[in-house]
């Protein structure tokens, strides 16, 4: 199989000797590494721009008037594009909330870690089941609140006490308390 | 066949695309092009140097926040710039404060959440430049019929973007002698403004930078007309290209690792083709 | 369908045996790109555009399938959903950039690739199918092309799609019902963009299908080479595995080089700045141009600007579409038994001092606005782009004496000095 033909086949490359073989090999590797290496670096952008754009995430607070519930009333506003309830508890419900053993629920939480300081009847929480997601009922006026006086999801039949803890049902944790702060005595900021 | 059948075809087009040359030659010699004004008299943009500019190149913060203040102090009051959030700000190096201080500076569409009615609102970071018209034909009729364009993609919307911008501010004079010696007809219409950066010569804007000091720069900078121009075409430049030096800055490391790879796969090629490459003496 | 000596797939481990009797996928790329598919050995670079244009089409597919995450067909919204991911979607400039210059290097190498055919007959027997379907795949190309465009909604975007979808008001009696229904509404608007959309989705899959036809079809004859010889023997071919896979990597390489410096450097460079602008039905660009890859084709419907018998613009329109509709004729237009334009003078002279210069000149004037000169040149160069592939070819095919050709592949590339007297372009061009 002499060269001199030019009938050289991949295997004739074997007689340049151990150094060739050696040299080309390190070379195709690191070429084929090199080609890897790119198509790998492409995937970043391919799926990071899946991720929320900065519209998105600019519109990630939103601030809500509490000044007009009344107590045993709830609103509901939209953040992140999810329900926030925000509920003015009643003083029969907060001492409600406070008769529980904390420690004998699913999610051990007491509604002194789920409210702030001094607005103590002033519930915020996600509108969302942490069952599967569904909207609860118990925030409008004239919905079912369940048989512990809070919220009620209709899906699958998760209970929730007037701490938003829940108490009956499939869903594995309390209605989720965002992040807020209250910007003024009738004002809250979600986010 | 087909060979006298194509033949025929192609000569049938050949006569018809010659006859349409023979009637414009024609009417080449027979009639005379008027050579128009705009023609002969529009300049291209002048060259101005901007630190955005070339492969390298990266924002004058400096300069586009001044040409920000031009563009809300001057421009702003016929222009819109709808694709340009307040949020947007942040990647010019203002602060989350200053932020939400700029937006809270312009009244933004908003509902009473009480009754429901159209209000006005203080706006926030995540509105986008509110109009200066509620409509087009509110823009229209305050503009004699023009209607002032976005300027959000200004920059990118006219060859020489940035050049364009700085010229038609600065392109504003009377009609030069040599043109109305040439053409003692054109005018420039009242209610129009003669420019020759413009491409028909005559812009319904009235010159918007007319006398130094028109805005007064927070940083000292001395506002001459040419510099608030200058200012205000880097900040166009900016709205219409945010990412502009980010593409740049990721583009070196996309090229010299392509650079590197090509590098590899010439040198692996060469290997390949080392066994079969014919031998030059034999 | 392939050579005897290509070499037959042999599955090793378990999995690939499993494999290969049950779905014998990775015996199909072997003998398809792998080493089992013989291809003569004297491919030029000339030969590496095919893979190229393969390249860029899944380049297309995958940035546009990205885009079409975030885009919306709606005339309210088009343009802010675009300018939506220039700015704020992750990486979405970078997609749009290198979606809407993939296009014109997708046209770049297409046009290459259609070149080289042309200047070596890679048209002619047994090859006629392979070219037929590559006709197909550029005329797909061009409609894929001009929808795209439309969906920024930008001032080219709406102009183009009036102006085109005009051309086809030119056709007697029926023409504008037929543009009413095309565009769903008397002019571009909601109905027009949404169905643009929707075939700029679709035919991307469809010109993927022609070209898995337009590959196979290849493999019947196997490929064409520059001496336009046939594969006589075994020393005249390599496997394509790791010859040209290595050869088509580095050609690969540099292609992108020039492909990521337009996207990060120029991006706006082969665009026009109009575009920038949205939509606006009221007022019409000074110059409607369309993108760069259809200036040739432009330039022969604006050459036709007087009546005879049929309105100028019938005219304009039938020698637009048959400027293209002529390929499809060429395998049966150009009778010469050679192949290579090495080997042909006169072919050789005609095409680079004739079709090619030709080419420019239409080039030129479909990108120049429509006044003198532009006009009369492109006028000369349409007439001389019919009679080239209508006249010349096959009368010089006719005419021509071919320089002796070698007697084999392997011949061409190593010498000989046995075998019949050899011309002087017998070089290889490797």
């Amino acid at each position: 199989m002499a060269d001199t033909t030019g009938t050289a086949t991949p295997e004739a490359a074997v007689e340049h000797g151990e150094d060739g073989v050696r040299r080309r090999d390190f070379i195709n590797i690191a070429a084929i590494g090199a080609a890897g290496v790119g198509g790998a670096s492409v995937l970043l952008p391919l799926i990071s721009q899946m991720a929320p754009s900065e519209d998105v995430l600019a519109e990630s607070s939103t601030e809500v008037d509490i000044s007009a519930i009344e107590p045993g009333q709830a609103i509901k506003a939209i953040f992140r594009k999810q329900p926030l309830f925000v509920r003015r508890l009643t003083e029969k419900e907060i001492a409600e909330a406070g008769a529980v053993n904390a420690g004998s629920l699913r999610d051990p939480q007491t509604l002194e870690e789920r409210t702030k300081e001094g607005h103590r009847d002033i519930l915020v929480t996600m509108g969302v089941c942490t069952h599967l997601g569904c909207v609860p009922l118990g925030a409008a006026e004239g919905e079912v609140k369940g048989e512990f006086g809070g919220y009620f999801c209709p899906c699958h039949g998760s209970h929730y006490d007037t701490a938003g803890r829940i108490r009956k049902g499939p869903a594995p944790t309390n209605l989720e308390v965002p992040e807020y702060v209250f910007t003024s005595d009738t004002v809250i900021q979600a986010g | 066949m087909i060979r006298i059948l194509g033949a025929l075809i192609g000569l049938g087009f050949t006569v018809v695309v010659l006859w349409a040359f023979g009637n414009g030659a024609y009417s080449a010699m027979t009639e005379d092009v008027a050579a128009t004004a705009e023609h002969e008299f529009y300049l291209s943009p002048k060259d101005v140097d901007f630190q955005h500019e070339g492969a390298f190149g990266t924002w004058d913060l400096a300069q586009v926040q001044r040409g920000y203040q031009v563009y809300k102090e001057v421009c702003a009051v016929c222009h819109s710039m709808k694709f340009v959030a307040f949020r947007d700000f942040a990647e010019i190096d203002y602060t989350e404060e200053e932020v939400k201080a700029l937006a809270a500076e312009v009244q933004v569409p908003g509902i009473d959440p009480n009754t429901g009615e159209a209000t006005m609102r203080a706006g926030v970071p995540t509105d986008y430049f509110p109009s200066p018209y509620p409509n087009k034909v509110a823009a229209a009729a305050a503009n004699n019929n023009a209607i002032p364009p976005d300027l959000s993609l200004m920059t990118k919307a006219r060859g020489h973007g940035t050049e364009y911008v700085y010229s038609l501010l600065t392109g504003y004079g009377p009609i030069p002698e040599e043109l109305s010696e040439e053409f003692p007809e054109f005018t420039t219409p009242t209610g129009l403004y003669f420019n020759q950066y413009f491409p028909n010569l005559n812009l319904a804007m009235a010159p918007p930078l007319t006398s130094a000091g028109q805005v007064t720069y927070a940083d000292g900078t001395e506002a001459t007309v040419d510099q608030m121009a200058k200012d205000v075409s880097a900040f166009l430049t900016w709205t219409a290209e945010p990412t502009l030096v980010k593409r740049k800055q990721t583009g070196w490391p996309v090229l010299g690792f392509l650079l590197f790879a090509t590098i590899l796969a010439f040198m692996s090629k060469k290997y390949v083709w080392s066994s079969v490459k014919p031998k030059t003496e034999d | 369908m392939s050579y005897p000596w290509a070499r037959e797939y042999e599955p090793k481990t378990g999995l690939t045996k499993f494999l290969d009797e049950k779905l014998p996928l990775p015996r199909l790329v072997y003998n398809a790109v792998g080493a089992g598919y013989p291809v003569p050995r004297n491919l030029s670079y000339m030969w590496n555009f095919g893979v190229l244009a393969g390249f860029f089409l899944v380049v297309q597919i995958v940035t546009g399938i990205v885009l079409a995450m975030h885009y919306a067909a709606n005339a309210e919204v088009a343009f802010a959903t675009t300018e939506h991911i220039m700015r704020d979607v992750n990486w979405g400039w970078l997609m749009r950039y290198a979606h809407a210059n993939g296009a014109s290097f997708f046209f770049i190498v297409v046009y290459i690739h259609i070149f080289r055919g042309l200047f070596y007959s890679s048209y002619k027997a047994p090859r006629e199918m392979i070219w037929l379907l590559g006709v197909v795949i550029f005329l797909l190309m061009m409609a894929t092309a001009f929808m795209g465009y439309v969906l920024p909604w930008g001032q080219m975007s709406f102009w183009g799609a009036k102006v085109i979808t005009g051309l086809f008001g030119a056709i007697p009696l029926v023409g504008e019902p037929l543009q009413v229904w095309l565009l769903g509404g008397f002019a571009p608007d909601n109905a027009a963009l949404n169905r643009f959309f929707s075939l700029h989705f679709l035919l991307p899959f469809v010109i993927a299908g022609v070209v898995i036809l337009h590959i196979w079809a290849l493999h019947i004859p196997g490929s064409s080479n520059p001496t336009g010889v046939e594969v006589k023997s075994e020393s005249d071919t390599l496997p394509f595995h790791p010859y040209y896979t290595a050869k088509d990597g580095f050609g690969l390489g540099v292609v992108l080089l020039f492909f990521m410096a337009m996207v990060f450097f120029l991006p706006n460079a082969l665009g026009h700045p109009d575009n920038y602008i949205e939509a606006n039905p009221l007022a019409t660009p000074a110059h409607i141009v369309p993108e760069w890859y259809f200036w040739p084709f432009y330039a022969i419907l604006r050459a036709f600007t007087a009546d005879f018998i049929l309105s100028a613009k019938l005219w304009g329109v039938i020698a637009m579409f048959a400027s293209i509709l002529v390929w499809f004729f060429l395998p049966w237009l150009d009778k010469s038994p050679v192949r290579s334009g090495h080997y042909r003078p006169m072919f050789r002279k005609f095409f680079w001092f004739g079709l090619i210069p030709a080419m420019i000149v239409l080039f030129i004037c479909g990108g120049a606005p429509a006044e003198e000169p532009y006009v009369m040149a492109s006028q000369i160069a349409t007439a001389y782009y019919f009679l080239h592939f209508l006249v010349i070819l096959p009368l010089i095919s006719s005419l021509e004496k071919p320089e002796p050709l070698p007697y084999s592949i392997t011949e061409a590339v190593l010498g000989s000095d046995k075998k019949a007297v050899l011309g002087e372009n017998t070089t290889p061009a490797v």
